[in-house]
């Protein structure tokens, strides 16, 4: 059985995000880029998976050369090959999903893994739309993963619960924290992931259909009042907040 | 383009979703400023209300139902909504950006080969385009997003967009039995986290972060949520310490929220935090430490300890509620 999994490289939750001079990009001087935090989640259950039922695993990013670093991080925790969609350029999901589809089906995987979202545009979709240019099933946001012959059983965190969602292969699923706990990568592990391969491949050029228009910071918020240093304040503020923001 | 819309109408338990009558309200809205006609689309069994839709400007609702759609499949729900929207000419669709509607606006996008726009805070018409703005980096920034494919879709962020002015007017419904749908993918069952509200609906949010000290603590955030009607949150750090469940995290690799009100009890503010509830309309911070960034945000402060103003706050509002 081959199982993929789909990671990209976002710059570090941790990072001050700056506009960049073109008006439609962030300036990434002195941003650190990681691995998509969900997306160890993807990488764990896929070695999860392969531990338990056998098969190849394979690492698929789209991205410039710095993608690589996610694909060795993802060759050091034991993913067995890894292959490099090379495009510095912009694409949208749909765009994404279109080249993922196209090296997924070439991999013949039969279990997807991706994080349920990248934190960089936050969209939460290219599992979904990879999903359905593939024809394959899919259940996102999914905080177990079950595999019982061709049978899949998954929870999905919804609002206020879980939803328990059967399906079978072949599948997409998208990662949720609490899926599981990332492994780290061995010393060993990483030797290994020095001396592997990265392939190289040149994906179909994007065929967007969304274009960005302009990235901006949020208006800055004011620091608003200090009330008080102890209970004292408390009558003070739910004044406040009954009468001047009106929100209890 | 025939600026032809449809909202799609989620419900739970026979309830129309709140996040759907937002959505239906601003689609109604830019139909009209498109010289649009616009209906909307549910899926379920036996669904409250439905006529109600018609007072938030959408004059029509077709209902595609079956015991068996009582529950989201998301096989069945892509095919229906993909297949209506094709045969009857629709090429804008609305949906919510709930955990539903996050899930199948991609595949009805893929289906209809739609442009998409997820979670938007914000749309405006500009002469035949729509701009849409969505956070992205959980918020530390705005993009604004031109969807240029003939066909196109929209989920709205849950709670940003208002509901409108209503004209008390009944929609029309038809209903369509579904004989045999695509239960390729379907939900079994759906386990209820005892009845607590989610940071991503909840008007109010009271969050804890490691000024709590310990989950022994956090039946103060608990008590101060319930008193306020509120959902309980927590931070990245509380969460990954095991006090909290993952569920309740807001920030960058949690929930990115928007309530009315906020309030942070022992939250410092690292900045995955202040990314993901910024843009709350009102924050309060009860802190220790005079320096937390979570000052730098905060509407009202206390600079104290929270385990003597804590209670003293829930003192208080059970006081003016009672």
């Amino acid at each position: 059985m081959n199982i993929a999994v789909c990671v990209s490289h976002v710059p570090d939750t941790a990072a001050k995000i700056n506009i960049g001079s073109d008006g439609t990009s962030i300036d990434q001087t002195g941003v650190t880029f990681v691995v998509n935090p969900y997306d160890e989640f993807a990488i764990e259950e896929a070695l999860k998976t392969k531990e338990k039922f056998g098969g190849e695993t394979v690492a698929i990013s789209l991205g410039g050369d710095i993608n690589k670093e996610t694909l060795r991080k993802s060759l050091a925790m034991g993913i067995d090959n890894a292959v490099l969609l090379k495009d510095g350029a912009y694409r949208d999901s749909l765009s994404v999903a279109k080249a993922l589809a196209e090296e997924i089906k070439f991999q013949g995987a039969e279990i997807v893994f991706f994080g349920k979202q990248s934190v960089d545009f936050d969209n939460s979709v290219v599992g979904q739309l990879t999903s359905e240019l593939l024809g394959y099933n899919c259940i996102t946001v999914a905080v177990s993963f079950n595999l019982e012959g061709d049978k899949v059983i998954c929870e999905r965190e919804i609002e206020g619960g879980k939803e328990v969602v059967e399906t079978t292969l072949p599948v997409v699923i998208t990662a949720q924290k609490g899926l599981n706990e990332p492994r780290y990568a061995s010393l060993k592990g990483i030797m290994a992931a020095k001396k592997k391969e990265i392939t190289e491949k040149t994906p179909a050029p994007a065929s967007n259909y969304v274009e960005i228009v302009s990235l901006k910071k949020p208006a800055a918020k004011q620091a608003g009042k200090i009330i008080g240093t102890d209970s004292s304040a408390v009558p003070e503020l739910v004044r406040l907040l009954r009468e001047e923001a009106k929100v209890i | 383009m025939a600026n032809k819309f449809l909202v799609f109408i989620e419900q739970r338990n026979g309830i129309i979703k709140k996040s759907s009558l937002q959505a239906a309200n601003t689609a109604a809205d830019i139909s009209a400023k498109l010289s649009g006609s616009i209906e909307a689309i549910t899926v379920g069994n036996d669904i409250e209300n439905l006529e109600k839709i018609g007072a938030y400007g959408v004059g029509k609702i077709s209902h595609f139902k079956s015991a068996e759609l009582a529950n989201y499949s998301p096989s069945a729900y892509t095919e229906i909504v993909s297949k209506f929207a094709s045969e009857n000419g629709f090429d804008i669709i609305f949906f919510g950006a709930t955990s539903m509607g996050r899930d199948l606006a991609p595949r009805v996008s893929v289906k209809i080969d739609a442009g998409l726009a997820v979670d938007c805070i914000a749309l405006k018409v500009e002469g035949d385009n729509i701009i849409a703005t969505r956070p992205v980096y959980a918020g530390k920034a705005l993009m604004e997003i031109k969807i240029t494919s003939p066909k196109k879709v929209f989920a709205l962020r849950p709670n940003v967009f208002s509901i409108g002015t209503l004209s008390g007017e009944g929609a029309e419904i038809s209903q369509i039995i579904v004989d045999k749908a695509n239960l390729k993918v379907k939900v079994t069952e759906i386990k209820k986290s005892e009845g607590k509200l989610d940071v991503a609906e909840a008007e109010i949010i009271v969050s804890g972060g490691r000024g709590m000290k310990g989950p022994e603590h956090f039946h103060l955030v608990e008590e101060l949520a319930e008193v306020l009607g509120a959902a309980s949150g927590a931070s990245r750090a509380v969460v990954d310490a095991g006090w909290r469940p993952h569920g309740e995290q807001v920030g960058q690799t949690g929930k990115t929220v928007s309530p009315n009100l906020y309030v942070a009890l022992g939250i410092s503010g690292a900045i995955q935090h202040l990314a993901g509830m910024r843009s709350s309309k009102y924050i309060v911070a009860v802190n220790k430490d005079k320096d937390a960034p979570i000052f730098q945000i905060a509407d009202y402060g206390i600079v104290g300890d929270i385990f003597e103003v804590v209670p003293a706050l829930i003192n208080e509002i059970k006081k003016i509620k009672s």
